[in-house]
């Protein structure tokens, strides 16, 4: 009896979990493959061309999210690694207030902290119509409702989730390794490449993760910085669902979205997680 | 003829930091020369700054005052990574994303040795700390001895001018600490590398060094091999720190040649070599395996103290007696368990305690 322990123990979490993952993401998957409409009712045809269409109608969106979201990241990791780096080493017992500090944002709604970017960058708002009333910028300068700003709200947005995990990761690093590395003759450039950027890549791997998905699916960024030009896939999501209440084919784009980042993620993981990385940087 | 250069020279090197706002001296002057292939141990306790000492040999830390020179040259502003000297460090500091070869190849790996002479290296020295067969292990999955050993490894590896060692057997049980420390001699005189050894461990320092620098408080306080360290401590810190001493105190008496009679109690005579007017007191010492414990009044000639048993404990080797002197003095004497396991006296029994004079110090 008492082997079965744990697994009771375990219970509410696995019910947990089929509550409120399995089953919706079951139900979800049922309803994408259904035809009708809202008056006449849905009904269950096993309809996969809804996938196809959407895809084939969405593809546009489903490109740019993915390169939003990916040019995104990567200005995340640009910038949020040496951040992270510079808390880990030199903030000395500062540490807690600087972490304080990168989660303050979060205690304002994410909503209203996009819309906020959206006063600071309007053509006549504070900043740019101060600058322009200077004579610094010329009057048809612009950066709302273009892709600069729906990217620089997404990394606006995600980028703490960059930094934490990373900082984490530098965080473990043993500081008489690094002095080690030094002893042993390599510059202060070797050492980091050669020792601390590889012991990091876990959190490196997690803080992409953990903003590369988000971002890639977000649709208020987009809605509330972009233009007609800057539409993302969870903006059509958005729309299809609460706007044309086209059920099927919004679920059929939340799917497909879905698989394919668990795909990149996948291949992803298998080029960052696994320890070839580690020993080919070691070389 | 070419004159005899020191591999290691230490000049009137001073450390200081700043805590709290105040100017703590860490290091607070110390000299001293260190020969090509010598095995030279810091000893002392924590915070004496021995470790800060080393840290400046490794240039892991300037000093604030003094010079660092290497085999003649000055390197006090040279950073670690361009010091011809490798560090064993204490927790062995290990890559961890690393396997045992590609640790050991480290060094040689950022100085751009060929890649044959890396891999004719690395094995030889893999071989000279025995774990040939083992390149490909991680440090986890390798047990306390085997991290040390591949510290070790990385650093001799480079062939350095000289090594240091921070307490590396500290993170190591008793047993495997006693056959590391017969391997790190063997493996000394097998390379010729200048070894310099951090530890708080006294036998250990007596063990394996050919001299010891005794620190305390940021000094040294005596510079000698370890014989005359343990024969003859300079300072009362030294005497007591190193292994047990019963620590005296009496007036001089007389000068009997170059003998001071000193007195403790009425039938006390203790004879011992120094200058020191009559009248004044002198600190004296006597280590406890000299002591003969006797029920009968000893020769004359000999240093004589009357006490009587306390606490007796067998240590198997030998007894471990405490005798207290009649002004309460405590004195610890070591008789050898030799032929049978009898001893001279049991606890409340009144004995005589003998020396020869000569091996008694008195201390500064």
């Amino acid at each position: 009896m008492r082997r079965w322990t744990p697994y009771w123990l375990a219970l509410p979490a696995w019910l947990w979990l089929a509550i409120f993952l399995v089953v919706p993401i079951a139900a979800m998957a049922s309803v994408s493959l259904t035809t009708g409409n809202l008056i006449d009712g849905f009904a269950q045809t096993f309809s996969v061309s809804n996938y196809s269409d959407a895809i084939a109608k969405y593809s546009t969106q489903f490109l740019r999210s993915l390169l939003y979201g990916g040019i995104a990241t990567v200005i995340m990791l640009v910038l949020g690694y040496p951040v992270a780096y510079w808390i880990a080493f030199k903030a000395g017992h500062r540490k807690s207030m600087f972490l304080f500090l990168l989660l303050l944002p979060f205690f304002v709604s994410f909503v209203l902290r996009t819309i906020s970017w959206g006063f600071l960058l309007a053509d006549d708002g504070i900043l740019f119509g101060t600058l322009k009333g200077w004579g610094v910028l010329p009057e048809d300068f612009h950066v709302l409702a273009t892709t600069v700003a729906v990217i620089g709200g997404l990394v606006y947005n995600f980028l703490p989730f960059m930094i934490l995990p990373i900082y984490v990761a530098l965080e473990r690093v043993n500081p008489t390794v690094i002095e080690a590395a030094y002893d042993l003759y390599a510059s202060r450039f070797a050492t980091f490449r050669r020792v601390v950027l590889p012991l990091s890549l876990p959190g490196v791997f997690a803080g992409v993760l953990m903003t590369f998905v988000p971002a890639t699916a977000d649709p208020i960024n987009a809605q509330v910085l972009g233009g007609t030009g800057n539409t993302m896939i969870g903006n059509i999501v958005q729309t299809e669902y609460l706007v044309n209440n086209n059920y099927p084919t919004a679920s059929a784009i939340s799917f497909t979205l879905m698989a394919v980042l668990l795909i990149g993620i996948f291949i992803y993981a298998r080029a960052l997680g696994t320890e070839n990385v580690l020993e080919a940087a070691a070389r | 003829m070419p004159e005899d250069v020191p591999a290691i020279e230490l000049d009137g090197v001073v450390k200081e930091y700043l805590s709290h706002g105040e100017t703590v001296q860490a290091v607070k002057g110390v000299s001293l020369t260190i020969g090509e292939g010598e095995f030279f141990s810091l000893l002392g306790p924590s915070g004496c700054g021995k470790t800060t000492t080393m840290r400046m040999i490794a240039g892991f830390e300037e000093p604030t005052k003094g010079l660092v020179k290497l085999l003649g040259q000055d390197v006090t502003d040279v950073p670690p990574n361009k010091r011809d000297i490798n560090m064993v460090f204490q927790s062995y500091a290990l890559f961890p994303h690393m396997n045992v070869w590609e640790n050991v190849a480290f060094g040689l790996r950022r100085k751009k040795v060929a890649e044959a002479e890396i891999k004719k290296r690395v094995g030889d020295i893999l071989e000279i700390v025995d774990l040939t067969g083992r390149e490909k292990r991680r440090p986890r999955e390798m047990s306390g001895g085997q991290q040390q050993r591949v510290a070790l490894a990385r650093a001799l590896v480079n062939r350095p001018r000289a090594l240091l060692l921070d307490e590396p057997l500290g993170a190591l049980d008793l047993k495997l600490r006693q056959q590391m420390q017969t391997e790190l001699k063997r493996i000394q005189r097998e390379v010729g590398i200048t070894f310099v050894y951090v530890t708080h461990d006294q036998s250990e320092a007596l063990t394996m060094s050919d001299r010891i620098a005794v620190m305390n408080d940021g000094l040294v306080e005596q510079l000698a091999d370890p014989r005359e360290i343990y024969e003859r401590p300079a300072s009362k810190f030294v005497a007591g720190f190193i292994g047990t001493s019963n620590l005296l105190s009496g007036r001089v008496d007389a000068a009997d040649g170059d003998l001071l009679v000193v007195r403790l109690g009425e039938h006390d005579r203790i004879l011992v070599p120094g200058t020191a007017a009559v009248g004044d007191t002198v600190d004296l010492t006597v280590r406890p395996e000299k002591i003969t414990i006797s029920t009968e009044r000893p020769e004359a000639g000999l240093s004589m103290v009357q006490g009587t048993v306390g606490e007796l404990t067998y240590l198997g080797t030998y007894n471990s007696y405490a005798v207290a002197l009649a002004d309460g003095t405590e004195i610890t004497v070591f008789q050898q368990n030799a032929l049978d396991s009898s001893t001279t006296a049991e606890r409340g029994d009144a004995v005589w305690l003998s020396w020869r004079p000569q091996h008694s110090y008195t201390l500064s």
